[in-house]
């Protein structure tokens, strides 16, 4: 049995000593409390005495050597067991400064517990893994966007949802965002909500990518949904956006109003001659939309003007031509867009806006899907409108609408009367923009680009 | 304003030692007070030799009373010297809080000016030292809030002198901590000559990009050396700022580090209720939410009264480094 | 003057002290004067405050003896004076100037504090006056720690005055600041004005003896027991204290039995802890009238003088109550100045 003497420490903020002077050699008896070796420290010098009854056996510290507190500095041999074998070197000590196994406070033990990627192979284990519910801000936190990613997917026009995390529990950081903007390229859009009507709503719909493919109202949208007499509906974030968006235009944007008659009577034929096998080929049904969108374009194309917006520096002519769909959900209402309507074929077109209207339905549409436009399709006549004032979007200068389709008795050109499949197109225009003029220009090539259009034509 | 002829390896107290000894060679309005600075050089030697060298009138000696070493020194400092007292331990500053925060600190406001308050109070403060419950307190927050109390807490040698030296020039009261354990655990080179640090400047002390830890004291040199670890062995990019000012706090430093990281923790010996941490994570959260990429977390001293005397006690209060890396590791991570 | 503790306090009122060979008529016609000037100041400042025009006076009313005759001891340009909240007559007597009390009353942008402080809360450096907050006794110690550097430089014939009230000597840094002063002998004099009222609290509650002056002893100093609607005594003792303090022999402690005649200050009634008719025994030894009386019974001034001094004191407080008044506040944005040298930096 040994005793391995360790330098003590010798007054507070002292963390070495240096061995004065040895006062017992090796092989001398020791009582126990004899003093058996000087120690100075630069605080005091004492004498140390024995914690053990025995025999000096070794030294393992020269005189005048100075050593960490906690350092051995003899060993002692039990006098009963003199003669034993030297003592090894995991002899216990008695003052060597405990490495605790598990020094953490229970809420560090309760972080520990978290479930962490598996850190290489040199990080040590930080004490035992246990069960204990996680209570840690850390891994609560893991469900939601942090502030700071949140700021950089808007920034660069991203959903947070269809990027892949790479931080704990698949968290997306930060630098995923980064990564994954760089990867799609381009520089970041500027993040002008103006442009982005429902952005809030998108945000929160998306985060559901994954789940049920038709999405349930619920809460305050099921409410809405399923309205019952004498009750006040909360706000949903996508109802305070529309009615935000709606006051402001119709307040901002002075509406003036025009309508034309169009005969979609051939159109309509060219319409029903190729639905089925344009089901068939695209999976999509063909409406009149795409004929109309394809006729908007042309007519816009004609009529800069109603691709502008008003800016206090002047009327901005926009570049693209990105023609929003304005869709009716049930609780809510989305515009997504048609980027360059004007490149696409009534084909393009079709596809364009049934993906849209899918996307729409899934409640699967992208911040992206939803800015950039600059005029705006309202087809009402799907629910049996004949004539409607819409509001202009915010930041165009100019939304139609498509009524439903109606046959009636219509003078012809040669002054006879025949059976036409008749349909009205209203037109609310920005009067800062555009005056009257102008509008019934569009809205004359836009009726005759859809008059024009028969079944000889191209999809 | 560094006059530097080369440099010296000291201990933290040696440094303290040294520098209060130039300032009392340069400057005779200067002097030390305090319970034990004379024959006995200060509990931790700090003054040791100064009696013989200066005198009884400088090295001053006083009555076992610490309300009346803050309040005599400010009545000095008002008219016209620039006494350094030193309050023997930190737990025992409460009797002077009065002159601290009441006096001292507001003495320039008070008169508009008219009087000022050129003060020093010296005072070791923290554990690790197995000094129990009355010679182990961190004491910083209790004085944080105080407009016009300068509070430094330097970790190294050399900040230790480049702060005393600014504490000594500074015209207004300024409470200078000193932690124990860092004492003559703690060695580095200090410049020869005087110069200051500024009063209200961090250091940063290790630069990366993945998490800004922010400490003073003892704590800096665990965290410095948590955050090597992690980067040796496991390439993880931690930046550690000492703090150093306490108050006035280099806000700047801290900002842009967290934008930079976009994760923070703060780590202090010191409670952690209403703590340092708290005012830091407070302003980042003000200031930077939207840099976020991780809730602030804080590890400090767990909100009981201090430390024990009893061995597990005072290791369970203490901040081990394997906790700051274990911490560190998970907000790189997460 | 009488040493401790065998005095009595003022009663049974004796005349005026004999022993004012040292003082010219001049000199007393000024304690006379500087005694007037206080009570009409302090009248002015309860008036204003009855006026709506001030939010706060606090009154010196009986301590004009102790105050007149410790100022005309004062050294004016070598002693320093480290007073407290009720000494405006005895700023004023070591030579505040009157206007600058009322720019404290008023709060105005001109006080030397810049409208911070309580009125009666006086600082001015360049006379050798301390700034001092409300917190009672804090004080002492910075009057102790001036004496200090005062010795430390080793300048001779300075002193230090410091004031403070029967209650202030409960305070342990009372006890720590004279205690420190007494270890070193420092060049100070301490001048308890025992106006035996700590706003309710009479003398007997606040300690268990009934002189203050006896607590020197504990210190190892001089304790002095005076008169203190006295000001020639009070003018004797404080400047043979001062004297010995600036000449090496150490700190004295002078207990000048006064008494309160106001209420504590504006905000305080004190008909709610004291009777009408205590504060009527000590009207008839009224200080001022009683000094009064002496100077023309022994000739130095004429009743003729008397109210031409009253008059022309009443116009100089009129005149410093208008003008002061006409002042300026200080702007908001002083709130952020004089915190440190240089900018604080705080959070915003």
């Amino acid at each position: 049995m040994a005793t391995t003497i360790t330098m003590p420490q010798l007054g507070e903020s002292v963390t070495e000593g240096t061995v004065a002077q040895w006062l017992k050699r090796v092989g001398d008896p020791i009582e126990k409390y004899e003093s058996f070796v000087e120690v100075s420290t630069d605080k005091v010098n004492a004498e140390v005495p024995s914690p053990a009854t025995g025999i000096l056996s070794r030294i393992l510290v020269n005189e005048g050597e100075t050593v960490a507190t906690g350092t051995p500095i003899a060993v002692i041999e039990d006098v009963a067991a003199a003669g034993a074998p030297a003592p090894s070197a995991t002899a216990p000590s008695i003052a060597e400064p405990a490495q605790m196994a598990d020094a953490r406070t229970p809420s560090e033990q309760i972080a520990a517990a978290i479930p962490t990627p598996a850190a290489n192979g040199a990080a040590r284990s930080a004490g035992p893994q246990t069960t204990t519910p996680s209570g840690a801000v850390i891994s609560s936190a893991s469900a939601h966007a942090s502030p700071a990613v949140r700021k950089l997917a808007r920034e660069h026009n991203l959903v947070i949802a269809e990027i892949r995390g790479t931080g704990q529990n698949g968290r997306v950081t930060a630098d995923d965002v980064i990564a994954y903007a760089k990867q799609r390229g381009g520089a970041p859009a500027p993040a002008a909500l103006g442009a982005m009507p429902y952005a809030g709503e998108a945000f929160h719909t998306t985060q559901q990518i994954g789940g049920a493919p038709a999405p349930v109202p619920h809460g305050a949208a099921a409410m809405y949904a399923n309205p019952q007499f004498g009750q006040t509906i909360p706000l949903t974030p996508a109802r305070k956006i529309i009615a935000e968006r709606m006051v402001e235009s119709k307040h901002t944007a002075p509406h003036a109003w025009s309508m034309v008659e169009v005969d979609v009577t051939n159109v309509w034929k060219w319409r029903s001659r190729e639905k089925d096998g344009f089901q068939q080929q695209t999976g999509y049904s063909l409406t009149l939309l795409p004929f109309m969108l394809r006729a908007v374009s042309e007519a816009i194309r004609q009529h800069p003007l109603l691709n502008a917006r008003w800016t206090p520096e002047g009327i901005h002519v926009n570049a693209e031509i990105n023609l929003g769909i304005a869709i009716g959900l049930e609780t809510n209402l989305v515009v997504p867009v048609i980027r360059n309507a004007d490149h696409l074929s009534i084909k393009g077109l079709a596809i364009a806006a049934g993906e849209l209207i899918e996307k729409a339905r899934r409640n699967r549409l992208s911040v992206d899907d939803l800015q950039g436009g600059t005029f705006t399709v309202n087809n009402v006549g799907a629910n049996g409108s004949v004539a409607s004032a819409p509001i202009i979007n915010g930041g165009q200068a100019g939304i139609v609408t498509m009524e439903t389709v109606v046959r009636k008795p219509v003078v012809t050109k040669d002054d006879a009367i025949a059976i036409r499949s008749m349909m009205n197109v209203c037109l609310s225009l920005d009067h800062r923009v555009i005056d009257g003029l102008i509008a019934s220009r569009f809205l004359n090539a836009l009726k005759a680009g859809l008059e024009a259009m028969g079944p000889t034509g191209s999809l | 304003m560094a006059v530097t002829t080369g440099t010296n390896v000291m201990n933290n107290v040696e440094a303290v030692r040294a520098t209060l000894y130039e300032a009392l060679k340069n400057d005779p309005r200067t002097l030390v007070m305090g319970e034990d600075v004379g024959p006995r050089g200060n509990v931790f030697l700090i003054t040791k030799g100064f009696l013989d060298e200066f005198g009884p009138q400088r090295v001053l000696d006083t009555p076992l009373a610490e309300a009346s070493i803050v309040g005599i020194a400010v009545g000095m400092a008002m008219e016209g010297l620039r006494p350094i007292a030193e309050i023997q331990f930190s737990d025992f500053i409460f009797p002077a809080f009065n002159q601290i925060v009441g006096e001292a600190a507001k003495t320039r406001y008070r008169s508009n000016g008219d009087f000022t308050c050129p003060l020093v109070i010296r005072t070791p403060y923290g554990g690790g030292v197995r000094g129990s419950l009355s010679h182990s307190i961190s004491v910083e927050a209790l004085f944080y809030h105080v407009p016009g109390l300068k509070i430094v807490a330097p970790s190294t040698p050399a900040d230790m002198k480049g702060l005393l030296n600014a504490a000594i020039d500074d015209p207004d009261p300024v409470l200078y901590l000193e932690h124990k354990k860092t004492y003559r655990l703690i060695k580095g080179e200090v410049p020869d000559g005087h110069y200051t640090i500024p009063i209200g400047k961090a250091a940063v002390r290790k630069e990366g990009h993945q998490l800004t830890v922010v400490s003073y004291g003892l704590n800096v040199h665990q965290a410095l050396e948590a955050a090597n670890q992690l980067e040796a062995d496991e390439a993880l990019k931690v930046e550690v700022i000492d703090l150093r000012s306490i108050r006035p706090m280099d806000k700047q430093t801290i900002l842009a580090s967290v934008r930079k990281t976009r994760k923070l923790l703060i780590i202090h010996e010191d409670n952690k209720f209403g703590g340092i941490g708290a005012e830091i994570s407070a302003m980042v959260a003000e200031e930077a939410l939207f840099d976020l990429d991780a809730p602030i977390h804080r590890l400090c001293g767990p909100d009981v009264p201090p430390m024990g005397y009893a061995l597990p006690l005072e290791e369970e209060f203490m901040i081990s480094t394997e906790r700051m890396k274990q911490r560190m590791r998970e907000m790189v991570k997460f | 003057m009488a040493k401790a503790p065998s005095a009595q306090a003022h009663a049974p009122a004796p005349a005026v002290a004999a022993s004012h060979h040292e003082l010219s008529k001049e000199q007393l016609r000024a304690i006379f004067r500087s005694m007037l000037l206080q009570r009409t100041v302090d009248n002015r400042g309860f008036q204003l405050n009855r006026q709506g025009k001030i939010p706060f006076a606090a009154g010196s009313e009986g301590h004009e003896a102790v105050q007149a005759g410790a100022g005309m001891a004062f050294q004016r340009g070598r002693d320093l004076l480290v007073p407290y909240y009720r000494d405006v007559g005895l700023c004023m007597a070591c030579g505040f100037p009157t206007i600058e009390v009322f720019y404290s009353l008023f709060a105005r942008a001109k006080d030397n504090g810049g409208g911070r402080q309580f009125p009666s809360h006086l600082t001015k450096k360049s006379a050798g006056i301390f700034s001092f907050s409300s917190i009672i006794a804090g004080h002492m110690a910075h009057a102790v720690g001036a004496a200090y550097a005062l010795k430390y430089r080793n300048e001779r014939d300075r002193a230090v005055i410091c004031t403070f009230g029967e209650g202030a000597t409960s305070e342990g840094e009372w006890h720590e600041a004279m205690n420190f002063a007494g270890l070193h002998r420092l060049p100070i004099v301490f001048l308890c004005e025992n106006n035996q009222w700590a706003i309710s609290t009479p003398q007997e509650k606040q300690m268990a003896v009934k002189d203050v002056a006896i607590k020197a002893s504990g210190y190892g100093m001089e304790g002095v027991i005076i008169d203190g609607f006295d000001p020639i005594a009070v003018y004797d003792a404080v400047a043979a204290a001062r004297e010995k303090a600036a000449s090496g022999g150490g700190p004295t402690l002078i207990e000048a039995k006064c008494y309160r005649f106001l209420s504590h200050t504006t905000d305080d009634d004190d008909r709610t802890y004291r009777s009408k008719e205590e504060v009527e025994s000590h009207r008839k030894d009224d200080p001022v009238p009683r000094f009064e009386r002496w100077l023309v019974e022994h000739g130095v001034v004429s009743t003729v003088e008397v109210e031409a001094l009253k008059k022309d004191v009443l116009r100089e407080v009129n005149e410093c109550t208008d003008a002061a008044e006409a002042e300026p506040y200080p702007q908001a944005s002083e709130l952020y100045t004089n915190l440190v040298e240089g900018a604080w930096e705080p959070w915003q």
